[in-house]
């Protein structure tokens, strides 16, 4: 046990082999405020990682530097080296427009498009150009919305309006919606923290039938959550991260005490 | 501090405080609700007694009255060389044809004071009528028909009560022998009472029984056209730009307060700008509907932008987060999400902004459409006049008739300002989010 509140490194192993997506020191400043500072980790291929810590320590803020979306905030500002498959995302020469296709993201609110279920879900294939015809579109809003568990239950009402739907199906229906483009990650932002137990329970199951097929980064408050999906946890404390491992480990012998400190509940 | 230090209300005490202070409070909102219904009701008695008194102005200008007369369509003297052309028919003796009519109608051969009260009778513009009624009917040439026109607008105005028998002949516009065959008329039943189609369908004039709205809708019509079709994209365009492409920063900032304060310019100076760029510096023609419309586009593109920048606003956020987030671009976040859905409430200040435009007056008189035209424009170039433009000026004449052609006039205004208000409202409730 690190007895100590130091954060300059982070604690754990950061590292694994062949990452699908590498950090390497990574800063992040809302105009003068730095919000990450230094964040080093590595995403592994086809795992479920989950970013834990109390409010405002910046789990989510770098979620949204895995796609770019903090390109959308005028004031934020990124350093360092975040990169996909070896390539370097923030390069200039490097376009968003794929990149968030290969780097999907399921949001904190579901928010599906004011549109029916089908167009919803092929929205993206029809932007990328993803299908030659209807029959391949149709396959594609099919298969989506069969890895989000959602196909059994819209199957028969896939004109009506995704917005008509209960919150946890707009929540997976958000997921199938990110599924179509065939991501290689999906980014989730707390993505039950609008929806019931229930609902919650199936997200978390459709997310252990996920990772076979994508890698998984989550930002979650649950720490329950967190031990029951990932398979590896990071935790972040004030724009520092404070220890990446096993998730087993992590809950059960965390190294560092900060990281001890908010899984008992001394805060957070 | 005081030796009895406030030291907490037991549970009876505060019951009985809150309700003590209960009554009060509920008189001051019985209060308040009585004095916003009351300014509500103060407003529409205000409506009603606006609109009762412009309908009850108005409603009488939709009509006038007209004499029948028994015309013999001679076709040598209508039309002295046979060919129906128009110099043909205006080189006839069409109103010399009118006249005998109207002599017939009363059965007096006529001396010169006959003819002199009886041309003074019915519309001056009754020869153009007839040609009119030719040029339409050729097949009825040769025969007797029976053909209204107007009677002149004293004769309405004694009609509708306005000039009075009793007054001493010296004080009246008309005589009593005009009096006196007015009366046969009626006898005679040829004098009739309907809605005016001089109104609907005729054009400026200084004789008030044949001046009508037509040229001044046609004006109106190209003017809001020319309007709408520069205002709405550049105001959109304006707004989209403002609120998603541009920096947010000092420059971008002037500009939103410059926009909000050119909203609140007097539109007279707008009038003053168009004479001073498009007519002096472009020597563009005088009263025509290009120079009115672009004037009133720059003057509705402030109340487009502002209201096409507050609909972009109210698209929530998540939207554009979701479209970014599965890889649309900027633009087709743009397009495909964010203009659909604040559609509605663009257009809503869309045609608020051109129902302020189709009102408007001040402007387009210091451009020149306040000009005395009689011939009905054919497009965008011809010298034209608008609807308020025409109230206005028909408020300034003195004959009697004019005050309800006038209020008529208005009542069409209105017309079509609820026409456009209502058309405001159904595409809202059509295009807005159906779920």
């Amino acid at each position: 046990m690190i007895d100590t509140q130091d954060v300059s490194q982070t604690v754990g192993n950061v590292y694994v082999d062949s990452p699908r997506m590498t950090a390497r020191e990574v800063n992040v400043f809302y105009g003068e405020k730095r919000a990450l500072n230094n964040v080093t980790i590595d995403i592994g291929e086809r795992e479920v990682i989950a970013f834990i810590g109390p409010s405002g320590c910046g789990k989510s803020t770098f979620l949204r530097c895995l796609n770019r979306m903090n390109d959308t905030i005028d004031i934020c500002r990124v350093e360092g080296e975040i990169t996909l498959d070896g390539e370097n995302i923030y390069t200039p020469s490097v376009d968003v427009v794929p990149l968030r296709a290969r780097v999907g993201m399921v949001f904190q609110k579901p928010n599906p498009f004011p549109k029916s279920i089908y167009d919803n879900i092929a929205y993206g294939p029809r932007i990328h150009g993803l299908t030659r015809n209807k029959a391949e579109l149709d396959a594609i809003v099919e298969s989506s919305l069969n890895k989000a568990g959602l196909w059994g239950e819209v199957k028969d009402r896939l004109n009506q309006p995704g917005t008509g739907l209960s919150g946890g199906q707009q929540q997976r229906l958000c997921i199938a919606r990110a599924i179509a483009v065939s991501p290689e990650v999906i980014l989730m932002d707390e993505p039950c923290s609008a929806l019931d137990p229930i609902a919650t329970a199936r997200i978390e199951e459709l997310i252990e039938e996920l990772k076979q097929q994508f890698t998984i980064v989550i930002v979650t408050h649950s720490m329950q959550q967190a031990a029951r999906v990932s398979d590896r946890t990071a935790y972040f404390h004030l724009g520092d991260l404070v220890e990446v491992g096993k998730t087993e480990q992590i809950f059960t012998n965390p190294a560092h005490k900060l990281t001890q400190d908010y899984i008992t509940g001394r805060f957070g | 501090m005081t030796d009895n230090a406030f030291k907490g209300l037991s549970p009876q005490e505060a019951t009985a405080r809150v309700q003590a202070s209960l009554k009060l409070r509920k008189a001051k909102e019985s209060r308040f609700r009585l004095m916003g219904a009351s300014a509500i009701g103060l407003a529409l008695l205000f409506l009603v007694v606006l609109f009762g008194g412009i309908l009850h102005k108005g409603v009488p200008g939709l009509f006038q009255y007209y004499v029948t007369l028994d015309v013999e369509l001679n076709q040598e003297r209508l039309d002295p060389k046979g060919d129906l052309s128009v110099e043909s028919l205006y080189s006839g003796d069409a109103d010399a044809l009118i006249l005998e009519a109207a002599l017939r109608s009363i059965g007096e051969e006529g001396g010169r004071k006959t003819k002199r009260a009886l041309r003074k009778m019915y519309s001056s513009g009754s020869g153009i009528r007839l040609i009119e009624y030719v040029q339409a009917n050729p097949d009825q040439l040769g025969t007797t028909q029976s053909i209204k026109f107007a009677v002149d607008d004293d004769i309405d105005s004694f009609m509708r009560g306005f000039i009075q028998r009793e007054t001493p002949e010296e004080d009246r516009r008309i005589d009593n022998y005009t009096i006196s065959i007015v009366d046969r008329w009626q006898e005679a039943g040829l004098i009739s009472y309907h809605l005016s189609d001089y109104l609907f369908f005729g054009s400026a004039s200084r004789d008030a029984e044949m001046a009508g709205i037509k040229g001044a809708l046609i004006g109106s019509l190209t003017t809001l056209f020319i309007c709408i079709s520069i205002a709405f994209p550049l105001g959109v365009a304006a707004a989209v730009y403002l609120e998603e492409l541009a920096p947010k920063n000092r420059f971008t900032e002037i500009i939103e307060i410059n926009i909000n304060n050119l909203a609140a310019v007097p539109s007279v100076v707008f009038g003053i700008m168009g004479l001073a760029i498009f007519i002096v510096a472009f020597g563009m023609p005088r009263s025509i509907p290009l120079v009115g419309g672009i004037v009133l586009a720059l003057m509705t593109l402030p109340t487009i932008i502002i209201s096409s920048r507050a609909a972009i606003r109210a698209v929530p956020p998540s939207i554009r987060d979701a479209a970014l987030g599965i890889g649309a671009s900027k633009m087709q976040t743009i397009f495909h999400h964010v203009l659909p859905l604040a559609l509605p409430g663009m257009l809503t200040g869309t045609i608020i902004g051109m129902a302020q435009a189709l009102g408007e007056t001040a402007p387009l008189l210091m451009i020149g459409m306040v000009a005395f035209i009689v011939d009905i424009p054919e497009g965008f170039m011809d010298p034209a006049t608008v609807l308020p433009v025409q109230i206005f000026m028909w408020a300034d004449f003195a004959e009697r008739m004019f005050i309800q052609k006038t209020s008529a006039a208005i009542i069409i205004l209105l017309a079509f300002l609820i026409i456009m208000n209502a058309a405001a409202i159904m595409l809202r409730k059509k295009l807005e989010r159906r779920w």
